[in-house]
């Protein structure tokens, strides 16, 4: 079994009608996920590439038994699709919509703790099973996505989509699969951070060890490493983070505050050096990132 | 968005934060003038939009409205960390007894507001925290209660203030919530937060930042208090970052733009958004020397490709010019490249005889190479890294120079080095024999 999708998971996709939604599902419904409907207000009656379109969540999961949703609607209207896709009882939620407010996210995020739900994104390519099911827009059509993305034994985190499909692929022109690969969301504030996602990776058997893609900002990497620091992890975690010449940059600005909350996190040195601290093999070069699989996998 | 210090203060003020009497001015004779209005004497500030002004001088008291004007004509010629003066405020002097801190933010990890509080305000706040964590209090707020009464006790609670004063900063602090949610505020920090020597909190500072995303329900009340958007970077655009942002705004789908001078030789159109951050580590690492930064993605047409193509080609010092981009699963290889040969044309360039590493991956990308080859374009597929094409260009750029130091016109050594890194001798000296196999079979 695969980790948070497979393929008896039941996708209710909400915003189907829009034009970037309607493609997604086509690519995801061609890859073999079981896309059982979609969701647009007063467009209930309609099809798109054959699912069936509801009024609401509630309709969608009464008629077609949806557990997953993907929401790509407008950034005013994602906290209430997310909420009522909760209220639903969807337990899982990808969230594709980017430039959400934060303070919408935090109210989402709040509503799926309260439900026992579990968000990811927003500003979320996407989620892969290669071979079983994907969800929203990751990896793009099959032809492309099995070019990328194929079975296998390493777990993919990435706060950047491209970049997920993109490791991917070059871990699979090297001969390494993938168990599971899920773009976080590229935002501050999002449903799923690295270390929330290690447990299901720890737990699952298919999963021998863990890629990691970060970048600057935001104190993702370093929360990682403190959780692996206090909890232990069984498996070898590779990461690399994209954008260490950020660092150098001028204008980079924070208020006393930010400084206060984060430390001095944020760096992407700073980040290296904490994931390192906690036994994370760290890739300076994005290709290095194969040749530390190679090792820890003992492929040579 | 960063607000000013005076339109963070206008905030405050609707939500009756309790504020010194202040002017805004724009020249010299102003501020004379407003320090007369206040009594004789005040506090000049600049208005800027970075922090740490009174470390860098920008905050003087003028004892005297001829010394305001002396002060204002230095101050609003300054620049703080790169960030122009654009005006100054004159403020009522306060008697101050405490500097306090108090600020609401995000918690990325607790995924909810989070709100501090802190005796030690001031100037070096961060220094004095860092040393002893224990003089800030923390709370944390559910977005679905809010500010509740309590919490404000519990907080103001910390600083054992007497008890007017904290009955007045228990209201401040529901005050600063409220105006955190209502404005979509990513920073609403009041430092100091001054308790005078009689016994009144008022705020002397104020910083407030708007979330970018969240503009679109606050930009319309904003401007309505005469508060505009703006860029929050301090330098000005260059003319290539001029052109390259004019570029990309002509078309509203994808992007071929975010382009920032390096004013190297290295031109560079790499792609998406990580992929640039990746691909640009890498030639930075690699002592590369970059004209350019930019990011090409979302499936941009190939006339806004083509447009910033021609603008990085034609950028002074521009020497050779690395393609990269990670795998495209929605942009088109094809659409890229068709972009790249065609700058290339319109600017004399023969694609074959130029110095370019290309390497590209996607959607498709047959069509695309089978636009590289036709022009004589020798390109990378997904086999070689993005850090390796990097390394690849670097390499290529350091051959041009050396040919250049040997006595060889730009143009001679461009047309040497674009036919030689086209040899598998070249790949396999910068990438070693077995890497160097694995890409270049059956390109
Ligand atoms: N109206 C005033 N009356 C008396 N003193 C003041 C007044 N305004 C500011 N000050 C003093 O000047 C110091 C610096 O001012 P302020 O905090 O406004 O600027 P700043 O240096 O940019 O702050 P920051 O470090 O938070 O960016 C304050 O800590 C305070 O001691
Ligand atoms: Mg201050």
């Amino acid at each position: 079994m695969g980790i948070l999708i497979d393929e008896n998971t039941r996708v209710v996709v909400q915003g189907i009608t829009g034009r970037e939604a309607a493609s997604f599902t086509e690519w995801m419904l061609d890859y073999g996920t079981k896309v059982v409907a979609g969701v647009t207000p007063g467009k209930e009656g309609m099809k798109v590439h054959g699912v069936p379109v509801y009024n609401t969540v509630k309709a969608a999961v009464e008629n077609h038994d949806a557990n997953t949703s993907v929401v790509s609607v407008p950034p005013r209207f994602t906290k209430d699709a997310v909420m009522e896709a909760i209220d639903a009882g969807i337990e899982l939620v990808s969230v594709f919509t980017e430039r959400v407010p934060r303070s919408d996210v935090i109210e989402m995020i709040q509503f799926a703790k309260d439900h026992g739900a579990r968000i990811i994104g927003p500003n979320s390519l996407g989620s892969i099973v290669p071979g079983k099911a994907k969800l929203a827009a990751i990896g793009g059509p099959t032809e492309e996505t099995n070019k990328a993305y194929t079975p296998g034994p390493v777990a993919v985190l990435s706060r950047s989509g491209g970049m997920m499909t993109e490791t991917c692929s070059l871990m699979s022109v090297n001969g390494i699969g993938q168990s599971v690969a899920i773009n976080v969301g590229g935002d501050p504030i999002i449903g799923s951070m690295f270390h929330e996602l290690l447990p299901l990776l720890e737990k699952d058997p298919e999963t021998r060890a863990v890629v990691i893609y970060g970048e600057p900002g935001t104190v993702a990497e370093e929360t990682l490493a403190d959780y692996i620091k206090e909890h232990g992890f069984s498996k070898p975690v590779v990461a690399f983070i994209g954008g260490g010449f950020v660092d150098k940059m001028p204008g980079q600005r924070f208020g006393h505050a930010a400084v206060i909350v984060t430390g001095k996190k944020g760096s992407v040195e700073g980040k290296k050096e904490a994931l390192r601290d906690a036994g994370v093999l760290v890739a300076d070069y994005h290709s290095e990132i194969i040749t530390l699989l190679k090792e820890v996998l003992k492929m040579k | 968005m960063r607000l000013y210090e005076y339109e963070s203060k206008m905030l405050l003020e609707k939500y009756g934060i309790p504020l010194p009497k202040r002017i805004l001015v724009k020249t010299p004779e102003e501020a004379a003038k407003a320090v007369e209005e206040l009594g004789g004497k005040a506090v000049i500030k600049a208005q800027v939009l970075t922090g740490g002004r009174g470390k860098a001088g920008g905050i003087k008291i003028a004892n005297s409205p001829e010394e305001a004007k002396k002060l204002t004509e230095e101050i609003l010629k300054m620049k703080i960390n790169d960030f122009p003066v654009v005006a100054v405020l004159v403020e009522e002097l306060l008697n101050i007894d405490k500097e306090l801190f108090l600020a609401c933010t995000y918690d990325e990890v607790a995924k909810q507001r989070i709100m501090l509080i802190s005796d030690a305000g001031g100037v070096d706040i961060n220094e004095v925290v860092e040393k002893d964590p224990s003089r800030v209090y923390r709370e944390w707020f559910n977005p679905f209660y809010g500010m509740m009464a309590f919490k404000a006790k519990k907080m103001a609670d910390f600083l054992k203030l007497p008890k007017d004063a904290d009955r007045a900063l228990q209201s401040v602090i529901m005050r600063l919530y409220n105006l955190a949610v209502d404005y979509d505020t990513t920073l609403a920090e009041i430092n100091p937060l001054v308790l005078t020597k009689d016994g009144k909190i008022v705020a002397a500072d104020a910083h407030i930042e708007i979330e970018d995303d969240a503009m679109y329900r606050q930009q319309q009340r904003l401007e309505g208090m005469g508060i505009h958007d703006r860029p929050s970077t301090p330098r000005e655009p260059t003319e290539f970052e001029k052109l390259a942002e004019e570029n990309d705004m002509s078309d509203h789908r994808g992007v071929a733009g975010r382009a920032i001078d390096f004013g190297g030789s290295l031109g560079c159109i790499i792609g998406a958004g990580g992929g640039s951050l990746t691909t640009f580590d890498a030639i930075l690492r690699y002592g590369g020397n970059p004209a350019n930064y930019c990011e090409v993605g979302g499936n941009p047409p190939v006339k806004k490709v083509y447009g910033l193509a021609k603008l990085v080609l034609s950028k002074p010092g521009v020497k050779g010019l690395l393609v990269c981009h990670n795998v495209y699963s929605n942009s088109r290889v094809d659409l890229v490249a068709r972009g790249v040969i065609k700058a290339m044309l319109d600017l004399g360039i023969n694609p074959a005889e130029y110095p370019v590493v290309y390497r590209g991956a996607g959607a498709f990308e047959e069509d695309g190479y089978a636009i590289l080859r036709k022009y004589g374009v020798r390109y990378y597929d997904r086999r070689l890294g993005m850090d390796q094409a990097a390394k690849l260009a670097v390499e290529m750029l350091k051959l041009i120079e050396e040919k250049e130091k040997e006595g060889k016109s730009l143009e001679e050594a461009q047309k040497e080095v674009a036919q030689y890194i086209k040899t598998e001798e070249f790949v396999k000296k910068v990438l070693g024999e077995e890497v160097a196999k694995k890409v270049l079979e059956g390109l």
